[in-house]
């Protein structure tokens, strides 16, 4: 079932995973559990399955086993895949298949199938997070309550969420590190109940507050000598996160501005067909223009999917990315902020001193790893943050450039069979078209 | 836009015409009687100016007016002599139109451009002062006279002649004409069209065709401005990835220089679109003609319904008074009458008063009888001459409106090849990320 589809020679195709498809409205982040309360209507809207085990669009099929950028040596692949909901007393929720494929010799078989929810992907980043604090993981798809909509959760979220599930736990196979971490491993693998037995052995939801209180005290004792490229860094971060986050609304608005335009169109080419009941000698062109019209519809119907499909799941992905950054950062800065501490109780200390610079030197070491870490894994988000800029634009460029052309051709063939009629005319529209676009001749 | 049926081929400021879409119409209206003065003439109108002036009641106003220029055709080769111009107030054209309808009721009269910007999408404005819709009134006004000088038979008339050619004066020999008092009351014409009982049935078909033209193109003008409006915004919207792209490649090392780039052609993108709708505004120009010449096409229905509620009028009348003159000679009443009831119940008339009452009768019936004659013939006439200017009308509406959407597309096509142009360099720019 998986496999390398994509052809190796095919390198002007952009290495695309699977965006996140999230829908236009506003996402906001919700503390609250990660209950789904959802609909069990499984009526298509918009062509998206539920309860296939593959995503359904050709595109997607090719993107899903797309390769990656290490794809050469690519010994794991993971889909995510057959959302379902479950229904208990409790609470009713939604399951993903997660398929895994590998030759890693850290995994006893070579094939995996497991039903994870939304609630232990977020264990998962945690866990990546507390082992890594300052690498960059890539971020999960939002949590997502909009006021008002208490029950359903559409086929559009759901299918979106997939998406950027799937894109998850793939940059995480990808990740030198992070795939080699225990605790991704048991995710793959174990079944329901060895995973809940698993979660309840590390540290969990405590350590995680632990460390949240941590972070606020670092915030408020401060950095002393941060490095200067961890500065830079941090420039860089708050200056993308704002142009990230414009860009995101701009493209929701471009969006919007589309569907708007999309709507009066459609009540444009009726009209002509109306006027045509009237018209004895203008039916056809009527007529004609009525169906040039309505194509036009169709194909800005295609244009709108692929731009929520694709552009704007990239931006709101990489919008959560700014965040995360801000994140690995701050537990950078609190790792130095830990060991700064430490270093001016030295100084104070008379008794003790062995054991405190003991802990020092640890202290120490865990910031130079901490460090190295953030490095290497930065030039490494870089690469992949153009990578997945570069091809969403590109894709969308692509789209657009298509969406002209099909409407290019039939407002030609439209003309030709007018041309076709009277000869006179033909040169008529020649000389009109040569008017028209002067530089085309 | 306008008809052309010389055999030269006749210079025409500022339209579209082509030398092939002339051979077009010449092949159309050969048939046609008569010269038309675009034979003869050049005419434009070339600019437009404000002026100040008192108005009617001594106040202050601002208007514009319009310059006419007109040139002699056969100049000789190498001869380019001067135009003759005057300045026109849209009111005059106005009073020219008027003169027009109520002279030539059996034609359909050219129309003015719109007094007042309607169907306008939001970035255009309603202004009239605005320089964008004195310009396209001053087009307008051009082709109404190319129009009325392409006419075998408005073109002829000498008050047409005379607002080109003489400024002052003008308006006083329009109302020396006295066509104001010819001009029929609307409350009359409201009233035959009620009472008629026989119009004919062509112009019954044409006058629900009128209707129909009328509601189907402010229809599809409404709804394509604001098909225009939301065009404007999904382009002018691209404008920001312009802003952003450009601010974001300032902190990017090998992003920067492709970033920078697209951004420049979002912004072509965002600006191109002000030409798009420009270029759109003289389509929605060409059906506005349409819709205010169905107006005139009502007017012409009309007329015909007011005549021939006037024959049926007088018949009628011609008809009860010979009845009147029967029971006079026989001495039946079959109708009810005052004058019967009285005679009756206060004694009957002398024979004397008989002979005299007959006497007028005749008289009448006589008259009444010439009268139906009269406007029967009148009638005829019209229905005749209405018929065939209403053909050439068909025709020119169906040449012009199917040129105005074959010039439609091909708009749309121009419009997608920028688009592709646009995001092809974009694309590169990309790519180059």
């Amino acid at each position: 079932m998986s496999g390398i589809i994509a052809d190796p020679t095919d390198s002007c195709t952009p290495a695309q995973e699977i965006p996140a498809d999230l829908s236009g409205q506003m996402l906001e982040l919700d503390e609250d559990d990660d209950l789904e309360v959802f609909s069990k209507d499984t009526t298509l809207t918009d062509g998206s399955f539920f309860n296939a085990s593959m995503p359904t669009s050709p595109a997607s099929m090719i993107n899903q086993y797309k390769f990656e950028e290490e794809a050469d040596d690519k010994d794991i692949f993971i889909t995510v895949d057959n959302p379902e909901s479950h229904v208990t007393a409790i609470e009713t929720f939604i399951t993903y298949r997660v398929l895994t494929k590998t030759t890693r010799s850290e995994f006893d078989s070579c094939e995996y199938e497991v039903r994870r929810r939304y609630q232990d992907f977020l264990w998962l980043k945690g866990r990546l997070e507390e082992a890594h604090p300052t690498l960059i993981v890539h971020p999960l798809p939002e949590k997502f309550v909009v006021k008002g909509m208490v029950e359903r959760f559409n086929d559009d979220f759901i299918e979106t969420r997939r998406k950027a599930l799937h894109k998850f736990l793939n940059r995480v196979a990808d990740h030198p590190i992070l795939s080699c971490s225990e605790d991704f491993k048991v995710f793959l693998t174990a079944q329901a109940w060895e995973l809940t037995s698993h979660k309840k052995q590390g540290p969990g939801f405590l350590s995680r507050m632990g460390e949240t209180v941590r972070a606020v005290a670092a915030t408020v004792r401060g950095v002393k000598n941060r490095p200067e490229e961890f500065t830079a860094i941090q420039e860089y971060v708050d200056t993308f996160s704002q142009k990230i986050t414009s860009l995101d609304k701009v493209t929701q608005r471009i969006l919007k501005e589309q569907k708007e335009y999309l709507d009066e169109l459609k009540e444009y080419g009726p009209v002509y067909t109306l006027w045509s009941g009237s018209e004895e000698e203008l039916v056809e062109p009527l007529k004609g223009v009525a169906s040039c019209i309505e194509r036009c519809c169709r194909e800005k119907e295609e244009q709108i999917s692929h731009l929520s499909e694709t552009l704007v799941p990239s931006l709101h992905e990489y919008v959560l990315c700014a965040e995360t950054l801000k994140s690995v950062l701050r537990r950078r800065d609190n790792i130095q902020a830990d060991y700064e501490a430490k270093n001016d109780m030295l100084a104070n200390k008379k008794t003790d001193r062995e054991v405190l610079k003991e802990e020092i030197d640890k202290l120490e070491d865990k910031v130079e790893c901490a460090n190295n870490a953030l490095k290497v894994d930065w030039a490494r988000w870089q690469k992949n943050m153009s990578g997945d800029i570069r091809g969403a634009f590109l894709s969308t460029a692509e789209k657009n450039i298509d969406y002209y052309e099909k409407c290019l051709a039939v407002w030609e063939s439209f003309l030709l069979s007018q041309r076709s009629e009277h000869s006179v005319e033909g040169t008529r529209e020649q000389q009109t078209a040569k008017d028209a676009c002067p530089q085309d001749t | 836009m306008a008809d052309c049926d010389s055999e030269e081929i006749a210079v025409i400021g500022n339209t579209d015409l082509t030398a092939a879409e002339l051979e077009n119409n010449k092949n159309n209206t050969m048939a046609e009687a008569g010269t038309t003065l675009l034979r003869r003439m050049e005419i434009s109108v070339a600019e437009a100016e404000k002026r100040t002036g008192k108005n009617a009641v001594n106040m202050q106003e601002t208007y514009t007016v319009y310059l006419v220029e007109t040139r002699p055709i056969d100049a000789a080769e190498g001869q380019n002599p001067a135009p003759d111009s005057l300045w026109r107030r849209y009111s005059e054209f106005e009073l020219l139109r008027n003169y027009l309808l109520v002279t030539y009721p059996f034609i359909v009269v050219p129309p003015l451009p719109e007094k007042r910007a309607e169907f306008v999408w939001h970035k255009l404005s309603a202004d009239n002062m605005d320089p964008d819709f004195v310009e396209r009134r001053r087009a307008g006004l051009e082709n109404f006279l190319l129009r009325v000088a392409s006419h075998p038979i408005l073109s002829n008339d000498k008050i047409f002649h005379h607002f080109l050619a003489e400024e002052h004066g003008w308006k006083e020999a329009v109302f020396e004409t006295g066509f104001q008092a010819k001009a029929d009351s609307r409350l009359k014409a409201l009233n035959a069209t009620f009472r008629v009982k026989n119009p004919d049935k062509r112009f019954t078909e044409l006058k629900h065709y009128s209707d129909e033209l009328q509601s189907v193109t402010s229809q599809l003008l409404r709804v394509r401005a604001r098909v225009a409006d939301r065009l404007y915004g999904v382009y002018k919207v691209h404008g920001n990835y312009g802003r952003v792209f450009s601010e974001w490649s300032a902190i990017e090392k090998e992003m920067g220089d492709g970033l920078q780039s697209a951004g420049h052609h979002m912004d072509a993108y965002a600006t191109s679109v002000d030409d798009i709708l420009e270029e759109e505004e003289h389509y929605a120009d060409q059906l506005k003609e349409y819709l205010f010449y169905a107006e005139a096409l009502r007017a012409v229905c009309r007329k015909h319904e007011l005549m021939q509620y006037e024959l049926e009028t007088a018949a009628q009348d011609l008809a009860s008074k010979k009845q009147q003159r029967e029971e006079l000679a026989t001495g039946t009443i079959r109708t009810f009458s005052l004058k019967g009831m009285t005679s009756k119940l206060f004694g009957q008339e002398t024979p004397e008063q008989r002979e005299a009452k007959l006497s007028v009768l005749e008289e009448q019936i006589a008259e009444g009888e010439e009268l139906v004659k009269e406007k029967n013939a009148e009638c005829e006439e019209y229905v005749k001459n209405a018929w065939v200017d209403i053909e050439r009308f068909k025709e020119q509406k169906d040449r012009d409106l199917k040129e105005a959407l074959i010039s439609y597309a091909i708009m749309q096509i121009s419009v997608c090849k920028k688009g592709i142009q646009v995001w092809t360099n974009a694309k590169e720019c990309f790519s180059k990320m």
